[in-house]
């Protein structure tokens, strides 16, 4: 076997383990070994990738393998990494790692909602190791199913409501990206060859025009939806609201990220010239989705809600710069996914342990949690630094290369869009410093809070990874954006070639 | 014509020598539940036999046709047969129904031979007779519960409202005679069928096999019939009895009616679009289940249809394939609600409520049917509906499958009801745990094996690939 296809196989081992287990106590152990592994392997991968690039391989994909599925119509089990989802799949180690430890104290059904998690992080993973459309989409389908049980069984609030909402707008969303597969699918025999899935043979043929600008518009809303694509992001407050904690946590750290991920990979890779004379139009959806996230966090009063919205303008930055399309944004917007994963699924975190000790999320009802809980709260605090953009955490970084390659264009529409996007970013510090003034410091409101202890080593755990992981980026930010900038070069040449004609 | 010729005749000489021996055994016997498992193996043996190879041909001067892809259909109507047969050995053994164990199976198996001959009929007469032969033991089937009034009610909606669709349907087939002055299919795949009557001897035509696959606007039936007929009998109807009726469908389409390909492709391409949309609406509404599988099978006939509109082996391939799923899943649907039904009596979502605490294994499989009838991967349905669309991506019908695959997340909507009862909603009272006996336990992990499998091993995509382009 080669050593991608691990990356699916060791959560369904884990799976089936965890069938076999007796208590909860077992059952969590087990999700722990399980996806502990999983994170060594991400880890190991990031070594393998980055030594094979020394030696000198300049292959566009890497470990690639392909095995032959479904003969009569090519689809292939085509697996291979370059450097952007050797980052995502690190990203997805992480957070599925420390969202096993966030959910520790589940006791309702545990084994049913580890199956599910660890269910749903296999999706994510084989999303990432993809290289063919059909198993690819597959992939994705697989992590958004398990959503509805996740939020529906261990949910708060409406979770009924919220589950069935998300799942349907995933599900439609899926529809239209079936249909955008399938157009891209009987396309790629334009070149004279035979019809692929695979997604590197596509991109070397140039798919007429007229289809291009028929399914541009499905691949990219379908994976937009995802990312939290304006009007279509209005399952994602919702969803994280009711979400239990790591389903938080996984959903917008790494599952919103799959869209972004997609519309680069296919949309604009595989399309390139119907994306350059579209992308104006979804500059404004994507640019909407930044500010009205922004605004929306605002006025919420529920913890949840805040970074739920806070999420919808972030992911909606991905993918504003992936419409950018130039190097520096391109670049940009793999940070901003990066960083955006670590620090949104910290705040989850945070956000489910603070409301398992006080039992509420509600802003006006919290206050003074720094002095009862200090490590929680300065783990918060840096969270919310790193969300507004602080120097020296991850998401000064991503942003800042993001708003420098959109502000390559000199014209007024990109200007304009630039702008009211960066400034919009700003107001992330006024929800940001806002809820951190309100719940950390300040009097204790409820006499109550004084009795409530601090971190548990298995938040303890979960938090500090999370934080060594956005400090990483922020302080080093080099190796990553070089791993990342070498495998932006096959769909620079693309979109650059579209330029030429 | 040599005696062995007559082997290509397998399927239905095996099936009315079962059928003969059952009904010695019922004349010879007084322990009619012997009968049952006797059926079940004689079954089961002409299930396996079915899978020897079997030569291609003619037979009666072209009236009886065979080849590896009809083969391949029997088998495939065999296989779910079996698995409902492992699905009723309980049910049946309830004391109301002691006296006519043997009717049922005998019944089935009469309209298996029907619809043997049906797919692999070369004339219309022939057609027909298998037609006829595979209707009229079923509205006896679906009045099996006679003294009840809503089953007796079933099987008069069925016999009356069937006998209409066949007249219909031999109208259309008489007006065929007159203008070509054939009844051979070769013949009519010879002749240019495009004059304005014998479009419409198509469309009288197309109506009668819509009934049977109750395809909208012909679906009128299929609720109530399916509500009022004892589980199994509806679970047969909407799964033999409907794979059949598309199977045969798509060969005639295929072979008779190739002339007027543009022609039918435009008439499937709008009542595919009802029969999703209007199968889908109604059964958002529905609180008993059996209604709400029936409603749930006719979106699903109009999936099938965008199997069958590409016209070409790779539409053949979608439909045989996702037939093939179908039965695994629709059984596996319909087995659980019948275990729940026999061991409790009910039959609503709403009773269903808070199952998975006491029947967790029975929630698990009706989630995994659920999710395949929605076409969730991993599990086969998935794989099913994507080659379904992607046959009908083929003819370059996008819009057609955008439709479909919006059609399909509402579907989901339906389906996640289910789901939700059973795992999330609170009751008090739930149904109480109960074990299953060994046969239906037999009949429900095939399914389970099925549903899981079929999908995840390309092979048996390849293999019906392989015979689909040759008809």
């Amino acid at each position: 076997m080669d050593f991608l296809t691990l990356f699916v196989v060791v959560p369904v081992l884990t799976i089936i383990a965890i069938v076999f287990t007796k208590n909860m106590k077992q059952t969590r152990l087990v999700a722990a070994v399980g996806m502990g592994i999983q994170l060594l392997l991400a880890v190991a991968l990031v070594f393998m990738y980055l030594a094979e690039r020394k030696a000198g391989n300049t292959s566009e994909m890497l470990f690639s393998h392909s095995y032959v599925w479904f003969e009569s119509l090519n689809i292939k089990y085509n697996i291979g990494v370059d450097g952007i989802s050797v980052a995502m799949i690190l990203l997805t180690g992480i957070v599925v790692f420390t969202g096993v430890f966030a959910s520790w104290t589940v006791e309702y059904l545990s084994r049913e909602f580890f199956i599910s998690l660890i269910f749903l992080s296999t999706g994510v993973f084989g999303f990432f190791i993809s290289l063919d459309l059909f198993t690819m989409f597959l992939f994705y389908e697989v992590a958004v199913i398990p959503m509805y049980l996740l939020i529906g069984i261990w949910g708060t609030g409406p979770k009924e409501y919220s589950a069935m909402k998300l799942t349907l707008m995933l599900m439609g969303a899926s529809a239209l990206l079936l249909v955008g597969i399938l157009g891209i699918y009987f396309n790629s025999n334009a070149g004279g060859g035979e019809l692929t899935f695979s997604i590197l043979e596509i991109s070397k043929v140039h798919i007429p025009m007229a289809a291009q600008r028929m399914f541009f518009p499905m691949t990219f809303i379908g994976f937009g939806v995802l990312g939290a694509l304006f009007p279509f992001h209005t399952w994602s407050p919702d969803g994280h609201a009711s979400a239990p904690t790591a389903v938080s946590m996984l959903h917008a750290g790494v599952l919103m990220k799959l869209g972004g991920y997609g519309a680069f990979r296919v949309a604009i890779f595989l399309l390139p010239d119907a994306a350059k004379e579209m992308s104006w139009f979804f500059l404004i959806l994507t640019g909407t989705s930044v500010v009205y996230g922004a605004f929306g966090a605002i006025f919420q009063k529920d913890l949840k809600y805040i970074n739920a919205y806070s999420s919808v303008s972030h992911c909606g930055l991905v993918l504003f710069a992936i419409l950018m399309m130039n190097r520096a944004a391109l670049n940009g917007a793999v940070l901003q996914m990066l960083s955006h994963g670590l620090m949104t699924a910290l705040f989850f975190a945070l956000i489910g342990m603070i409301y398992g000790r006080t039992h509420t999320r509600m802003i006006n009802k919290l206050g003074g949690l720094m002095k009862v809980m200090p490590i929680l709260a300065v783990s918060y605090v840096i969270a919310g630094l790193a969300n507004l953009g602080l120097p020296g955490l991850s998401g000064f970084v991503a942003e800042m290369t993001i708003f420098f390659g959109s502000f390559q264009y000199t014209d007024v529409f990109h200007r304009v869009l630039t702008i009211s996007v960066a400034a919009s970013i700003v107001i992330t510090a006024v929800y940001i410093l806002r809820v951190v003034g309100k719940i950390l410091y300040g009097p204790i409101v409820n006499k109550e809070f004084l009795k409530l202890d601090d971190a548990h080593w298995y938040e303890r755990l979960s938090t500090g990874l999370l934080i060594v992981g956005i400090a990483g980026i922020g302080i080093a930010p080099l190796w990553l954006s070089d791993m990342i900038n070498e495998s932006l070069s096959p769909i620079m040449h693309q979109l650059l070639n579209v330029i030429v004609k | 014509m040599r005696l062995e010729s007559f082997l290509l005749m397998r399927h239905e000489i095996l099936l009315t020598v079962a059928l003969l021996i059952i009904l010695i055994a019922e004349l010879s016997t007084e322990n009619k539940k012997k009968i049952s498992n006797l059926s079940v193996i004689l079954f089961l043996g002409v299930t396996v036999i079915g899978f020897l190879p079997v030569p291609e041909g003619l037979l009666f001067g072209e009236m009886y046709r065979t080849s590896h892809l009809i083969v391949l259909m029997k088998n495939i109507l065999n296989i779910g047969t079996l698995i409902l047969f492992f699905q009723s050995a309980e049910w049946i053994k309830q004391t109301e129904y002691k006296n006519k164990v043997s009717e049922f199976y005998m019944l089935i198996l009469s309209t298996l031979i029907g619809m043997n001959f049906m797919i692999s009929s070369g004339h219309f007469i022939m057609f027909y007779i298998g037609l006829e032969l595979a209707t009229i033991p079923i509205a006896a089937l679906a009045a099996y519960d006679r003294l009840k009034n809503i089953s007796a009610e079933a099987g008069i909606k069925l016999i009356l409202s069937s006998a209409l669709s066949t007249g219909i349907m031999l109208y259309g087939i008489s007006m065929l005679y007159g203008t070509v002055g054939s009844l051979y299919f070769s013949d009519m795949a010879g002749a240019n069928l495009n004059t304005p009557l014998q479009t419409l001897a198509f469309i009288f035509f197309f109506a009668g096999m819509g009934f049977k696959i109750s395809l909208v606007p012909f679906h009128l039936w299929t609720a109530d019939v399916y509500e009022g007929a004892p589980i199994n009998v509806s679970s047969y109807l909407s799964v033999i009895s409907k794979g059949a009726a598309v199977f045969t469908l798509t060969i005639i389409l295929y072979t008779v009616f190739y002339s007027i390909m543009p022609m039918w492709k435009n008439l499937l391409y709008v009542v595919a679009i009802l029969t999703m949309t209007v199968g889908n609406l109604f059964a958002l509404r529905q609180q008993n289940l059996k209604r709400f599988l029936a409603f749930s099978s006719v979106a699903q006939a109009g999936f099938i249809l965008l199997g069958i509109i590409d016209g070409s082996g790779l539409g053949m391939a979608s439909v045989v394939y996702f037939v093939l799923i179908y039965i695994f899943t629709n059984l596996g649907a319909f087995g659980v609600v019948s275990a729940i039904s026999v061991a409790s009596g009910k039959e609503h979502i709403d009773d269903y409520n808070g199952l998975y605490k006491t029947n967790p294994k029975l929630s698990l499989l009706l989630m995994l049917a659920l999710f395949s009838l929605a076409g969730i991967p991993p599990v086969a349905g998935f794989f099913g509906k994507f080659f379904l669309f992607t046959a009908a991506a083929h003819s370059g019908y996008f819009w057609l499958v955008f439709i479909a695959v919006i059609n399909a997340t509402i579907s989901l909507y339906y389906y996640l009801l289910v789901v939700k009862a059973m795992f999330i909603n609170k009751n008090e009272n739930p149904i109480a745990y109960f074990k299953s006996a060994f046969t239906t336990k037999v009949g429900l992990l095939l399914c389970v094996f099925g549903i899981f499998a079929i999908g995840l091993l390309s092979p048996v995509y390849e293999f019906i690939r392989m015979f689909s382009n040759i008809l």
